[in-house]
């Protein structure tokens, strides 16, 4: 077993293959144009052969291979008995759970719109985080450091913050010029909350003394502001942004519901409209990988500049 | 030579939780000679810190002024460094960059830089100048603190306890590096300690205060020569002297019983 491990992944792509190329399909199912799933096994089979192999010369992908070969051989093991249940059983309702195939048909066959959508979302998503993030930031930094900004601003952050951005839809569509100026202002508002207030707590948050010992430095108040404060409170910071971010693909997937011409959301909405459920699912993962993407960029940037945190604090 | 430190009827009051005035100085005059070595020391509670701080402009005095050359002192300034028990060094920063902040907050870095290394060696962390504070042990995370405040070349040091939170023998090579850079560098130190030894080991002059008045008891004049021997025989009679003061003076009570 202990030998094998490197192995299960391509044991299971095959054992994949031989049910979809052995097992007789129920003609319940629109038949997709190509196998795709068939295609897909066998990249998986070729790249997990040639990374077992490798395993056998160079002790970095065989640590790697080792780590993850049970849950991948899981996975793939998932999507064969996706297969069975849906092409080959047609165990459930067909109009609900298209085909393995057909899903990935969809991504293949239709991506040029689905590019264009995740296109339209994107440069939504990032108008409004990007505007959120920076708001957020100034607000935090103000209320941190200032105390009139804190009287003031403050009361007004308890208040609004914790309303959902969806719920300004009413007031916001009619005092916004165009959809996406009205959707990218949801998306920034819904950033600004978690960003503000994190970076506020993280400014309270910092020692004193941080500011005792740099004023003995030398340091004047805007220095003490920007090289002591901000960088102190940069792990809350994060934290906000983290938040700010999931915070922001849930209100996408509601904005792009104002009218939007396309996007990634306003897609799977509308082919869940037209009953395409193939349509849906495609859109579904092209979601999930993006935003999965975006988080894990988020997390790169963030052990970047948080390097000095390294057996302090993790999260 | 710079760095006189003049106190002139110094009077501190904090307001407790309940309202209740504490009166942490009560009227401290005080002389500090250029390049002088002075201990503060005392038992918890005699506003040794207090002083460290008001000197430091931390906090400003309720009565009474401070001067340092004549000057009064009103805000923290560059010219009167300071170093915690806690080295307080920034996290973010790598060893170099926290004993370039000085340099940089003051905007004379770029002339100055290679000031940086040198203070860096000379606290002898030339090989750790990359490493991240959380990285450091703790004497070498103070010595990092120690040449952060002396790259701006203070006039005068003010050290709260610098070596309460080392263990004994890192304690005692601290404390002569602390003299080995004193004398290199001529700057006045001004120190806050609870341990009798290590005021006599390093000082000029010990202040001995006590608490409640918070006032200056006697001020004791260490006069060995350096290097200082622990168990010299005066320096084990200026020793029982001064335990001597910090205990009649307390809230022990006197023995009911004569010899």
């Amino acid at each position: 077993m202990k030998k094998l491990n490197a192995w299960l992944p391509v044991l299971s792509a095959i054992l994949a293959i031989l049910v979809d190329y052995g097992v007789g399909n129920i003609d319940k199912h629109m038949p997709a144009k190509h196998p795709y799933f068939m295609y897909l096994l066998v990249v998986l089979l070729g790249a997990f052969t040639i990374i077992a192999l490798l395993s056998y010369f160079n002790p970095k992908a065989k640590e790697w291979i080792e780590d993850r070969s049970l849950f991948i051989a899981a996975t793939i093991l998932f999507l064969n008995v996706i297969n069975i249940v849906t092409k080959k059983l047609g165990l459930l309702p067909v109009i609900f759970f298209p085909t393995l195939d057909k899903i990935i048909s969809i991504i293949v066959e239709d991506r040029d719109f689905l590019a264009l959508c995740l296109g339209s979302s994107g440069k939504l998503l990032f108008t409004g985080y990007f505007f959120g993030a920076i708001a957020g930031f100034a607000t935090g930094i103000a209320v941190g450091f200032s105390n009139s900004a804190n009287y003031w601003i403050s009361p007004l952050i308890r208040i609004l913050g914790p309303i959902p951005a969806t719920a300004w839809i009413p007031l916001v569509l009619i005092s916004f010029p165009t959809t996406f100026t009205a959707s990218a202002f949801l998306i920034a508002l819904s950033v600004w909350f978690p960003t503000t207030v994190m970076t506020s707590s993280g400014i309270f948050n910092v020692r004193n003394a941080y500011f005792e010992v740099s004023s003995t430095l030398g340091a004047g108040k805007y220095y003490q502001i920007f090289m002591v404060g901000v960088p102190a409170a940069m792990p809350h910071m994060f934290i906000g942004l983290f938040n700010g971010t999931c915070a922001s693909f849930i209100t996408l997937m509601t904005a792009e519901m104002l009218g939007v011409k396309n996007g990634i959301g306003w897609y799977i909405n509308w082919q869940k409209e037209m009953m395409a459920y193939a349509n849906v699912y495609a859109g579904l993962i092209i979601i999930a990988v993006t935003f999965s993407i975006l988080i894990t960029l988020l997390f790169k940037v963030r052990d970047n500049v948080l390097v000095w945190q390294k057996g302090v604090i993790k999260w | 030579m710079v760095g006189e430190i003049k106190v002139e009827g110094v009077v501190k009051r904090f307001q407790q939780q309940n309202a209740e005035e504490v009166i942490a100085l009560s009227g401290i005059d005080l002389r500090i000679e250029t390049g002088e070595f002075v201990s503060l020391i005392g038992p918890s509670g005699c506003g040794k810190s207090t002083l460290l701080r008001l000197i430091a402009g931390l906090n400003g005095a309720d009565e009474g002024k401070l001067y340092i050359d004549e000057e009064e002192i009103k805000k923290p300034s560059y010219e009167r460094g300071l170093v915690f028990q806690d080295p307080m060094l920034f996290p973010w920063l790598s060893v170099y960059d926290n004993v370039a902040f000085g340099l940089k907050a003051r905007n004379i870095y770029k002339a100055n830089h290679m000031e940086v290394q040198k203070f860096i060696d000379l606290v002898g962390l030339s090989d750790f100048s990359r490493s991240y504070p959380h990285q450091l042990s703790g004497g070498m995370a103070q010595r990092a603190s120690l040449a952060r405040a002396l790259v701006n070349h203070p006039k005068v040091l003010l050290l709260d306890e610098p070596l309460g939170a080392l263990d004994a023998f890192t304690r005692m090579n601290m404390q002569d590096e602390l003299i080995r850079i004193w004398k290199e560098r001529g700057t006045t130190m001004i120190m806050v300690t609870h341990d009798v030894d290590e005021a006599i080991y390093l000082s000029d002059r010990v202040i001995v205060m006590t608490p409640r008045p918070a006032k200056i008891e006697r001020c004791i004049e260490v006069q060995l020569a350096r290097p200082r021997a622990r168990n010299n025989p005066e320096f084990l009679s200026l020793r029982s002297k001064i335990l001597e003061i910090l205990h009649f003076t307390g809230t022990v009570a006197e023995p009911n019983y004569y010899l």
